[in-house]
């Protein structure tokens, strides 16, 4: 009773944690975005402007949630809720510090990949079943995108599995106790920056939006509170996509003095501003561009990564 | 991959930069005093209106957002019985200012005149007229002017010369 008492409770902890952070991670993208372009960005409502978001969702909830009349109507609803169904199930396997957690999984590491992949579903039915020119381009695009940028995310991985020897997150926290991924897992962590920015459809890879060329890609129909889900469900993704870094290449929860949870949260927490560093400085690259910067730079330097990483394995044994 | 990193740094040097934004409602901007703002009508220096009636602002006005209707008092001095300007169509382009030939309409660096209601943009003469005498104190029209008026005759002018009897000029 105890157990199930206190799995319900983390379900709902970490469901209004993820929630939370993807509302305060709009706010801290404003705020960091104006830090580096010299403004200030929203500093109005409350202190330091953070009730901006509460404003922003109070508006979002009342906005009219129009469906095209020449939309696909059940696929057009069921789009948005995937994106935000797929990021909160990889949350679950999310180990934030000793004993919190919701799901400790023997194929955590699966889970996760598995449910990224499902994320790419949310954008191309949600872009088809709009019938809109513009998004079935933005569509094409995210799913090509995600699609490639999964290969390699798989990959990069797997150096860390094979020095692990397990593909539960937990046990790959612990394996870092010495020495932190990073270092010799370099080129994969390399790798899987590149593709999580790729596969959460961030700036500069936000190809699939593109609001400059294509209106605003997969989401051009959408409006109110489905258009919300689609925003929040992208930075729930880059937290996910920080918390996932933290945890497989910089040591989790692990570090000195500070408890475990503070930890977890300031490696996230940096990660999360270099993804905004990132949009903050570099353009977007054309499609093809992105494409080929995949499959002839990633995926080789990924396999690089994972021969080599099994290469030295094998001669320690 | 070189130049994509430079420019991370620098824009995250811009983190230590001074903020270019002005803080607007907190911090007032300096604006020039030739700024083109809200449109006034100013005064002589003895409290009389400039505004002869002579219609070239709302001839010159782009928008049409002028209306005026000159009259004349018992001296003979010109001056519009109604002057309004519609300042939900002004463009504060300030043709009006420039083609004023007595400096009375004047454009002021005041930007701030916002309204829920749209006919409260519509000023009349009352709302228009200031007390002073804007951007050029101690000119006054019908004292360099040579039209007679009641209290001042033909050569009573600043630097104006008596009439000349062009009867005497006969041979």
């Amino acid at each position: 009773m105890i157990v199930a008492t206190y799995s319900i409770l983390s379900v709902i902890g970490v469901l209004l944690v993820a929630s939370t952070i993807a509302a305060g991670n709009i706010w801290l993208e404003r705020r960091l975005l104006g830090l580096w372009q010299d403004r200030y960005g929203p500093n109005r409502v409350g202190p330091f402007g953070i009730l901006q978001v509460l404003a922003d969702m109070i508006k979002i909830f009342t906005k009219e949630d129009w469906i095209p009349p020449f939309a696909d109507k059940p696929v057009f609803i069921l789009a948005p809720a995937i994106i935000i169904f797929t990021v909160l199930m990889s949350f679950s396997i999310i180990p934030a510090a000793p004993g919190i957690g919701v799901a400790d999984m023997n194929i955590g590491l699966l889970f996760f990949l598995a449910m990224s992949s499902m994320g790419a579903y949310s954008i191309v039915l949600g872009a088809w079943a709009s019938n809109n020119k513009y998004a079935l381009l933005g569509g094409m695009r995210g799913a090509s995108q995600m699609i490639s940028y999964e290969v390699f995310m798989g990959l990069s991985l797997m150096g860390i599995v094979a020095m692990t020897g397990s593909f539960n997150l937990r046990a790959i926290v612990e394996a870092q106790q010495g020495l932190w991924n990073v270092v010799p897992q370099f080129f994969g962590f390399l790798v899987f920056m590149v593709a999580g920015i790729a596969e959460t459809h961030r700036l500069p890879f936000d190809i699939p939006e593109a609001e400059s060329e294509i209106v605003a890609g997969y989401h051009s129909e959408y409006s109110g509170m489905k258009f919300g889900m689609f925003f929040v469900g992208e930075y729930m993704g880059i937290t996910l996509i920080s918390a996932m870094i933290t945890t497989l290449f910089f040591g989790g929860w692990l570090g000195p003095v500070l408890p475990p949870i503070v930890w977890f949260l300031l490696k996230t927490y940096a990660f999360i501003a270099c993804f905004i560093l990132l949009r903050a400085t570099l353009p977007r690259p054309r499609f093809d561009q992105l494409l080929s910067y995949g499959w002839k730079v990633m995926l080789p330097l990924a396999l690089l990564n994972l021969i080599v990483t099994g290469g030295i394995l094998l001669a320690i044994q | 991959m070189l130049s994509a990193l430079r420019s991370l740094w620098i824009v995250l040097k811009h983190m230590f930069h001074r903020r270019v934004t002005v803080q607007y409602p907190d911090e007032k901007p300096y604006l020039a005093p030739r700024y083109r703002g809200r449109i006034i009508l100013s005064r002589d220096p003895d409290g009389g209106e400039r505004c002869v009636g002579c219609y070239l602002c709302a001839a010159a006005c782009p928008v049409d957002c002028i209306a005026l209707q000159a009259t004349e008092d018992e001296n003979g001095r010109r001056y519009p019985e109604f002057f309004r300007i519609n300042f939900s169509r002004c463009i504060l382009c300030g043709l009006c200012e420039e083609a004023c030939p007595t400096y009375a309409i004047q454009l002021t660096p005041d930007f701030e005149y916002g309204e829920y209601d749209r006919q409260n943009m519509v000023y009349e003469k009352e709302d228009l007229l200031i007390s002073g005498e804007g951007k050029y104190p101690g000119y006054h029209y019908y004292k360099v002017a040579g039209l007679k008026i009641g209290g001042k005759d033909k050569g009573e002018a600043e630097n104006e010369d008596e009439p000349v009897d062009v009867h005497s000029l006969l041979p």
